[in-house]
């Protein structure tokens, strides 16, 4: 008799507590503007990433296509993959001097692991973090980048 | 059958492999089990399917560049990983970072840590099959996801702390945020109770099921919630307090029931224990700067440095040997899921192939963090 009054009630207390579970699935069933879902990629256009989001790196180019890279190398050197590779070439300023300016820099965006060290250690802030994310591509060559813009030059003002 | 036909049938041991892209086994991990009909009489777990080599790789990075590795040991708490190496090279070098940098650190250990304890939860009912759980553990990691994202720009490989501070200062809506996520949990976690903790088939599968007594735990080396499970205490966050955890007050979970149900729940109070903590610092970090300048060139002095954390799944600690050149000498992480996996042949010895599946799950293994 025992054994089985013990047996009724571990099965009335089973579904007691499945009930319980369904208690909460059931309250979203019937609420379904609780359940949070993105419809990506219908949703592409209103979707905003944060500002700090880290996207991938880029350099901002003023209205004159100037920017503020003054070819120091600082950032290839603080990149612990390799992603960025500088490459400079050296003018002659009017007065005689000779002035090293930055010709390519060179950013694999399929090498960078996106850790913002190169940002952060940049001393003229050249370089910023895109709030893009959608990298994919057809071929990976294409995602071996120019940061600066052809026919660029740096900004006025700005000392290495 | 007959009586006689049954005796010829003869029972035999099998080795059966389990993994590595098994689903329960959570990453390219490789079992081998011995078993007689469905008893586990032995597990093998075969490692380094993912090996990546990141000890190695740290001896050619240089000091700052070596938190951001870190990251992709355990990717679920991440941001203790990278607090341990910063507070290690911190230590080396003297250097002595604000109090504002140090709320803010364990602010955000215990919001990863409470992210990794519901990725750990959808999974472990997912193990036990129970898909529902998945989803809504999966929704409230989300809003953790989010306050990490629009602090510092990531969402796993958060790289946030660097030596001598923090990479950005918090967002100026980071502590509204985590202000409305704490409300909107407080009222979420019963729900994982009561979809999942009272259910009599998970309580059945997981109650009694893959004892382990304190002294096994502490020759194992098992640290952690699995640990915690089994009485034995060993918080870092208690013991060796770092960063802000000198400033709270919370409880260690304890349980001395030493099953997977006590490991399950022991997770489930330090979510609650998490969310005091939070609550305690939020309001209170000071004004000040968010990190200390280093020297362009970190160079740590000559010597031996060590330092722990207590990370999501365990006690995780750095050891540093310096010979005063930018990069270190050698550098050795003592990550907690090695341990904890080290143990799960004694754990699930005898058990049933269904109960090796709930045990690993209450370890809470990641990968990468044992094959580094
Ligand atoms: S981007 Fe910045 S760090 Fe890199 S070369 Fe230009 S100025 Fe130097
Ligand atoms: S974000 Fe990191 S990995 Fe990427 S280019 Fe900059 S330093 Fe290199």
């Amino acid at each position: 008799m025992r054994a089985i009054w013990k047996y009724l009630s571990d099965v009335l207390k089973g579904i007691w507590t499945l009930i319980q579970g369904m208690r909460v699935t059931g309250h979203y069933f019937f609420r379904p503007w609780l359940i949070v879902t993105q419809q990506y990629p219908e949703n592409r256009r209103k979707l905003v990433m944060f500002e700090r989001f880290r996207g991938e790196v880029t350099m901002p180019h003023n209205e004159n296509n100037e920017h503020k890279c003054t070819g120091c190398g600082i950032c290839e050197i603080s990149c612990p993959n390799g992603s960025i590779e500088i490459i400079t070439a050296t003018v002659l300023l009017p007065d005689g001097k000779k002035k090293r300016i930055i010709d390519k820099h060179i950013y694999h965006l399929g090498m960078c692991s996106l850790c913002n060290l190169c940002v952060k250690n940049c001393p003229s802030d050249a370089i910023v973090m895109a709030q893009t994310f959608e990298h994919a591509v057809w071929d990976r060559t294409q995602l071996t980048k120019v940061l600066n813009r052809p026919g660029s030059k740096i900004m006025e003002g700005i000392k290495e | 059958m007959g009586e006689a036909e049954q005796d010829r049938i003869e029972t035999q041991e099998y080795l059966v492999n389990m993994g590595p892209q098994h689903p329960s086994t959570h990453g390219v991990l490789r079992l081998l089990l011995k078993l007689e009909g469905e008893i586990v009489h032995h597990v093998d777990p075969h490692i380094g399917y993912i090996h990546s080599g990141i000890e190695k790789m740290c001896e050619s990075l240089t000091y700052p560049q070596i938190p951001y590795l870190t990251d992709r040991m355990d990717y679920l708490s991440a941001h203790m990983n990278e607090e341990a190496v910063c507070l290690c090279i911190e230590n080396a070098l003297g250097v002595e970072v604000p109090d504002r940098v140090k709320y803010i650190r364990t602010i955000f250990s215990e919001l990863q840590r409470l992210a990794s304890h519901q990725l750990w939860w959808c999974v472990m009912g997912m193990d036990l099959g129970a898909l529902t759980t998945f989803f809504y553990g999966l929704r409230d990691r989300e809003k953790i996801l989010d306050i990490f994202e629009e602090t510092c720009g990531a969402r796993l490989t958060l790289h946030y702390s660097i030596p001598g501070g923090l990479m950005f200062d918090i967002h100026p809506n980071f502590r509204n945020r985590v202000h409305e996520f704490l409300n909107y949990f407080r009222e979420k976690l019963p729900e994982y109770d009561q979809l999942l903790t009272g259910n009599v088939i998970f309580q059945e599968r997981t109650r009694g099921i893959g004892i382990f007594p304190r002294e096994a735990v502490i020759n194992y080396g098992v640290t952690g919630p699995s640990g915690r499970a089994s009485g034995f205490s060993c918080d870092v966050r208690k013991h060796h307090p770092y960063s802000a955890y000198p400033f709270v007050s919370f409880q260690e979970a304890l349980d001395d029931r030493c099953d997977t149900l006590a490991r399950y729940k022991v997770r489930i109070r330090e979510m609650w224990e998490s969310m005091s903590i939070i609550e305690q610092l939020i309001d209170n970090i000071p004004e000040g700067d968010y990190q200390v300048k280093l020297k362009g060139v970190v160079k740590l002095p000559e010597g031996e440095y060590f330092q722990r954390v207590e990370s999501a799944r365990g006690d995780f600690g750095v050891f540093i040997i310096s010979d005063g050149k930018k990069s270190p000498y050698r550098l050795k992480f003592r990550s907690p899921g090695f341990s904890n996996l080290s143990a799960l042949h004694a754990m699930s010895k005898g058990w049933k192939i269904a109960d090796l599946v709930a045990i690993m799950s209450s370890l809470d293994l990641v990968i990468p963090d044992i094959d580094r």
